[in-house]
């Protein structure tokens, strides 16, 4: 079955928009649809303008030119209505350090004229039970991580933004957080944009993934099409054993070559329907008299999709 | 008003900023022990009637003070270990006087003079005395002629017709005139620091942010805040004063609700200031150097620990309009000339004018996110 993405309504609409600071063009022109119960991540390396894109989308930051309409209405004139379907966790809030845990979401809960009840199922939601009478300030990264999220969940939102809502967390800390965020696709009607560095997290959460770089898409799609799991494209990573005459541009004209290290004797290649095409690499190789010493294949994962859009590593 | 739609809101930040508050220790001892412990200090300082003490330096060319001060017909003690003299001289009416004298040497008496622990050098030279000193300071003056009295064994003596009479009227001991000053300063203080550093802050710490991009009414965020700071003054200040009244017997000659009217104009008048200090900066030390840059003028012009009478003449009037002045000022003419509210009226309305004008401009140029 293809992945198909256009079942439900859009619920956020980016058009056109562009943001530039004092000597940045943080955002290109960029536009984005996104549909209801879709979880979107947002994939790119520090700097891509994934924070500017989506506090725009929050109406923090507004667009130089373009336009963002959420659930059909633009911010002007909507704030209010727009702030009670939409929650958020911004890159880093430092919340009041000496309010317990409970009362930061009481506090929140009130500006949703939300009571304690609400806040009740938060806490149970986040798993913060035990450290509902804690100091902000002496909650671990991924337990305020936590406390972020249910802020953001309180008035039970249409759609959910988090800005990184994982870095800098363990990856027990992080699976934590990607449990919440399940159960959420699973018993809600939430659609989620997301930011993150992470492919894992993209992959494991989201059904659409849009790659961005300097202010700019490089590629979106449903995870399954983009990573061409349909056509059964392979990533091949072979050394071989060094040959006597080392001539520089071996593999110039090989198929489906991604990368060679000509110092490590190292090669990736992407090879569509491996089932069929890996022949041809392996004669090609053997035409040239080389003798493969290691070579495996594994799926392709958003690193190398990254890797071959931009030449860098997303972690860079 | 929009408050009356949801009062769960401006209730939970309330309750929430007040917590935030009095969870921090730094909070009570700079708002409540700290101006406790200077009015303790500087009341003990210049209120109880001790000796008055001077030193001065002796520049002989003996390097010794002993032939020019054993002549003295009153009481000579060398003070241990140093050739220093002290003499006492008793005076019912002004109080007693202890002059300290010790030996310098011309370098060691300027550097004294400088660091301001004399105020006076007396040079002998060939059998004759100079008297070097700063004539614009006053106190120098007193004690030279205290001294120059003393060696031509002449006394400070009232002429006949003439009498002293030290006055014991309430409110005319430095005391009282402090404490109305420490009020006035912890008012702007506790305003600027608190809720100006403290909006700062929250915009760097990106909470206010956070708090905008939900259905919360902007003007509950800075209502709070303020309301919070109000209430945490006028407790300071009550303490403030329930402590000077029993350790002092500092009393309010005036009229109460004229005082209350002018408290609640000055936290106006530094409310809105702090308000516009903070409204765009995220950055805390920009904030910490404007807010410095506004305390301490007003501190040192608006008589908080002495009169700015001693300001040149020119300079008064102006002085008189700043607001730390005119709340001083108001809160003294209450607590120690017993003003009424007619008095108050003006300087309390320009308060407020300060107060609605920074606060308006603040918000039209506030930074929310
Ligand atoms: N307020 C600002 N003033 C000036 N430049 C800014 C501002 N906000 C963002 N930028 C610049 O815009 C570009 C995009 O920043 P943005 O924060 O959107 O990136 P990001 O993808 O979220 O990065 P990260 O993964 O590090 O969070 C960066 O070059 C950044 O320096
Ligand atoms: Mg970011």
């Amino acid at each position: 079955m293809k992945p198909n993405r256009h079942q439900n309504p859009v619920v956020v609409e980016v058009k056109g928009v562009h943001k530039s600071f004092k000597q940045v063009h943080a955002v290109q022109g960029i536009d984005l649809n996104i549909h209801e119960r879709e979880f979107v991540a947002l994939l790119g390396p520090n700097g891509a303008g994934k924070t500017t894109l989506v506090e725009m989308i929050e109406g923090i930051q507004h667009p130089d030119k373009g336009e963002i309409r959420i659930l059909g209405k633009k911010w002007d004139g909507h704030a209010d209505d727009l702030h009670r379907k939409i929650g958020l966790s911004l890159q880093e809030t430092r919340f009041i350090d000496k309010l317990r845990v409970s009362e930061i979401l009481r506090l929140f809960a009130s500006f949703y004229s939300l009571g304690q009840e609400r806040v009740n199922q938060i806490i149970d939601l986040i798993g913060l039970q035990d450290k509902r009478r804690a100091y902000v300030v002496n909650l671990s990264g991924g337990q305020r991580q936590r406390l972020a999220l249910g802020i953001a969940l309180l008035n039970r939102p249409s759609i959910l933004l988090l800005d990184e809502p994982t870095t800098g967390l363990d990856p027990n800390a992080r699976r934590e957080i990607w449990a919440i965020l399940h159960r959420l696709k699973v018993e809600e009607q939430t659609s989620l944009i997301l930011t993150t560095h992470y492919m894992e997290e993209a992959e494991k959460l989201c059904d659409y993934i849009v790659i961005m770089d300097e202010g700019k898409i490089l590629r979106e799609g449903m995870k399954e099409i983009l990573l061409n799991d349909q056509e059964n494209e392979k990533i091949v990573e072979f050394t071989i054993e060094e040959p006597d005459d080392v001539k520089s541009g071996f593999f110039d004209d090989a198929p489906y070559m991604v990368s060679w290290d000509e110092k490590k004797m190292t090669g990736k290649a992407k090879i569509p329907k491996i089932e069929k095409n890996m022949h041809a690499f392996l004669q090609y190789i053997a035409s040239r008299n080389l003798n493969i010493r290691t070579l495996e294949w594994r799926r392709q994962t958003l690193d190398d999709l990254f890797t071959s859009l931009t030449g860098r590593h997303l972690d860079e | 008003m929009n408050s009356l739609l949801h009062p769960g809101q401006l209730r939970q930040l309330i309750l929430a900023y007040s917590k935030e508050l009095l969870r921090e220790p730094g909070v009570l001892f700079w708002g409540i022990v700290f101006p406790i412990l200077m009015s303790l200090g500087l009341g003990i300082a210049f209120t109880k009637t001790q000796d008055i003490e001077r030193s001065i330096a002796i520049v002989s060319p003996a390097g010794s003070v002993t032939g020019f001060l054993s002549g003295m017909g009153e009481k000579l003690d060398p003070e241990d270990g140093e050739e220093a003299y002290k003499i006492r001289l008793r005076d019912e009416n002004l109080g007693n006087t202890t002059l300290f004298f010790t030996p310098m040497t011309w370098d060691e008496a300027i550097a004294s003079l400088k660091r301001g622990t004399i105020g006076l050098i007396l040079e002998e030279k060939n059998g004759d005395k100079i008297y070097h000193f700063d004539p614009s300071n006053t106190d120098a003056q007193l004690t030279y002629m205290k001294v120059s009295a003393l060696f031509n064994s002449r006394k400070i003596e009232t002429a006949s017709g003439e009498e002293i009479q030290p006055l014991t009227l309430r409110g005319t001991r430095y005391i009282d005139f402090l404490i109305p000053g420490l009020i006035a300063m912890n008012v702007m203080t506790s305003c600027l620091w608190g809720l100006g550093y403290g909006v700062i802050d929250k915009r760097s710490k990106k909470l206010m942010r956070r708090m905008v991009a939900t259905p919360m009414k902007k003007s509950h965020f800075l209502f709070s805040l303020i309301t919070v700071r109000f209430m945490m003054n006028l407790v300071e200040s009550v303490l403030l004063f329930i402590f000077a009244w029993i350790v002092f017997d500092v009393v309010i000659q005036g009229n109460i609700p004229a005082l209350i009217l002018v408290f609640l104009a000055g936290n106006l008048a530094f409310s809105g200031l702090a308000v516009f200090i903070s409204s765009r900066t995220a950055n805390t030390e920009i904030g910490n150097g404007l807010i410095n840059a506004i305390v301490f003028p007003l501190m040192v012009l608006s008589g908080i620990f002495f009169s700015y009478h001693n300001f040149p003449g020119w300079s008064i009037p102006y002085i008189q309009k700043l607001p730390l002045t005119l709340l001083t000022d108001g809160i003294r003419s209450i607590f120690i000339e017993g003003a009424s509210l007619n008095t108050i009226l003006f300087p309390s309305f320009l308060l407020v004018l300060t107060g609605l004008f920074f606060f308006t401009i603040g918000l039209k140029i506030f930074r929310w996110y």
